[in-house]
């Protein structure tokens, strides 16, 4: 899969919908609830279930990354999956948001 | 990443929200992009490499910005202000394209190969009247180029800023959460389309899920009477404004109780214009942001936190922070360097260098970036023991006059072809009501000049705000001894003489 920066993915398992704001430095799957996503035009409806492993939960505005590669992912739609990269859980980037400038 | 994304991403998670216009007659998200699509898809089947735009603020211009980047042409705001002539030369640098232009603007226009003008009245009745149709999908585009906006640089020849899709959505992305706005959240935007905050205020509303509410144009009666009639919780003036509006909340007793975020910037704001404005706006948290075009805006800035603490403090060194703009963003890099390119320690005065993903620091046909992707803003300034950046305005002399800026030059060029100007200098002095004035410093061949016939001319020749207010008649300037106009002695003569009288 190429997740390049503004690529937009859904998950196969749930409702969360995503947008690749940095690319991975390696190849790898991007997952959501424990499946691998699937690109955001694919006609197929979220089917199975989420993975007790990964189910924390993907929400809207929150900013996912993968340290090892920089995989960096914007949750553009919430759901019930959490994300992983090959596998590795990825963790919510704690930014504090600024004020509105313009 | 595009900076349609944005939207795109806004109207498929909220496409009922408001977007664009009065809470009782606003866009949604939906027909927002809606419309944008419909847009790019003339723009596709006309086949122009730009689209161009001449007018006063609307919501056909954010349809037309996300629209160019959806066809992939880039979007080049006009500048209305511009006297005929110097206007009529910035059509001609945008062909080809195609050019929105205010109805009551195009006869302003000399035709000009390339160039296909569209009235506004004729774009509004295709694109923005009626039932939002259904959007219209369109292959993703190519060009990397968002937006080209003309800058008023030193020499007087404006130059095309290029901001590129990467640019502004990192500068977008880095600064805004993804609908982190309320629903009841509202943005007043009175900054013209041809100003970095008019373009990047479009993108970060749209990705943030703020409705936008314009002014056509910035009267400070129509800015409060607007803010009030659509509860505006947030808003970016320049200084000039924020001062001309609390005179106008006085004159009328309006207390504007929605409102919850005021920024400013473009200029310096006196101090006892933001003293009063705290004092006035108590719900109000205000931001100082610090900017440039070449770096897709906002690069520094000085929270509500900041304001409280820095007025709050009987330490000078806090106290005067209220005169910064703040820190540098976290996604940028900002050094102080010396004109040998070393860097600056904390109190010493240099130049600004900025990198980071937001900084184009590219001009039309010319990278003004090192490789190492330092841009250096031409912006004197020094940074605090607490990283609190304090900006002293351009290494070169350009006034900013009421945000505006305004190039020496071209003043002095009009100057010199009257026959009594034996040498002239025009410079900014600094002014509580606008940040900056313009004066004029001449030596006259009859001792006895026509100021009031010269400040004419140039009114005319050029426009208003480029009028010297006030004139100063020498024997002679000072020099160095390589034959440079020394300004920064001649300034700081002025400012003082400017002060006691």
């Amino acid at each position: 899969m190429d997740l390049k920066p503004g690529s937009r993915w859904k998950s196969a398992v749930c409702d969360a919908q995503l947008v690749v704001v940095r690319p991975p430095r390696t190849a790898g799957e991007l997952q959501c609830g424990g499946a691998t996503v699937l690109p955001i035009d694919d006609a197929a409806t979220p089917s199975g279930a989420v993975s007790a492993d990964f189910a924390e939960g993907v929400a809207i505005g929150k900013r996912y990354v993968d340290e090892d590669s920089g995989l960096e992912v914007l949750g553009a739609k919430a759901g019930q999956g959490s994300l992983a990269f090959n596998g590795a859980a990825m963790t919510v980037k704690g930014a504090k948001p600024l004020p509105a400038s313009d | 990443m595009r900076t349609p994304l944005l939207l795109d991403i806004a109207a498929d998670a909220c496409p009922e929200r408001l977007a664009l216009g009065g809470s009782g007659d606003g866009m949604d998200f939906h027909a927002y992009r809606a419309r944008a699509s419909r847009v790019a898809a003339w723009l596709l089947s006309e086949g122009k490499a730009n689209t161009a735009f001449l007018g006063m603020n609307g919501d056909a211009l954010p349809v037309l910005l996300f629209a160019s980047g959806m066809a992939g042409t880039p979007f080049v705001p006009l500048n209305y202000r511009l006297a005929d002539a110097d206007l009529n030369k910035l059509v001609a640098r945008s062909a080809p394209a195609v050019l929105i232009a205010d109805d009551d603007m195009l006869r302003r226009i000399a035709p000009v190969d390339g160039v296909e003008l569209v009235a506004r009245s004729r774009f509004e009745a295709e694109f923005m009247t009626g039932g939002a149709r259904a959007k219209v999908d369109l292959p993703e585009a190519e060009n990397d180029i968002a937006v080209l906006l003309f800058t008023s640089g030193t020499t007087g020849d404006p130059k095309a800023a290029v901001l590129r899709h990467a640019n502004l959505t990192s500068y977008v992305m880095a600064t805004v959460e993804f609908l982190g706005a309320d629903e009841d959240q509202a943005a007043l935007v009175s900054v013209p389309s041809y100003h970095i905050a008019g373009i990047s205020a479009i993108l970060t509303s749209a990705y943030g899920g703020r409705r936008i509410v314009y002014l056509p144009a910035f009267t400070a009666e129509d800015w409060v009477r607007v803010a009030a009639a659509e509860a505006i919780t947030h808003a970016m003036v320049v200084p000039t404004m924020l001062d001309r509006i609390l005179d106008v909340m006085v004159e009328t007793g309006e207390t504007l109780p929605a409102l919850r975020a005021l920024s400013y910037g473009g200029g310096k704001m006196p101090e006892p214009v933001i003293a009063r404005a705290l004092a006035m706006l108590p719900q109000v948290d205000f931001v100082n942001a610090y900017g440039l075009t070449e770096t897709s805006s906002t690069i520094a800035l000085l929270g509500a936190d900041d304001h409280r603490a820095a007025f709050a403090s009987d330490d000078p060194a806090i106290r005067r922070r209220i005169a910064s703009v703040g820190q540098p963003l976290p996604s940028i890099e900002l050094e102080i360097r010396r004109e040998d390119g070393s860097p600056c320690g904390p109190g010493e005065h240099g130049e600004i260098h900025v990198r980071g993903e937001q900084v184009s620091g590219e001009y039309l046909h010319r990278k003004a970036i090192a490789d190492d992707g330092w841009f250096a803003t031409n912006d004197a300034g020094w940074l605090d023991d607490g990283g609190y950046l304090f900006v002293e305005g351009r290494l070169d002399d350009v006034i900013v006059r009421g945000g505006e800026n305004i190039s020496p030059g071209e003043i002095e060029d009009v100057l010199r072809g009257f026959d009594d100007i034996a040498d002239c200098a025009v410079l900014g002095i600094p002014c509580v009501q606008w940040g900056e004035k313009v004066v004029a410093v001449i030596v006259s061949r009859s001792g006895a000049p026509d100021t009031v016939g010269m400040a004419a001319t140039i009114k005319a020749r050029l426009r208003s705000t480029k009028t010297p207010e006030q004139w100063f008649v020498r024997s002679e300037l000072p020099y160095n001894e390589t034959g440079k106009l020394l300004r920064r002695v001649l300034k700081a003569e002025l400012a003082e003489e400017v002060c006691a009288g």
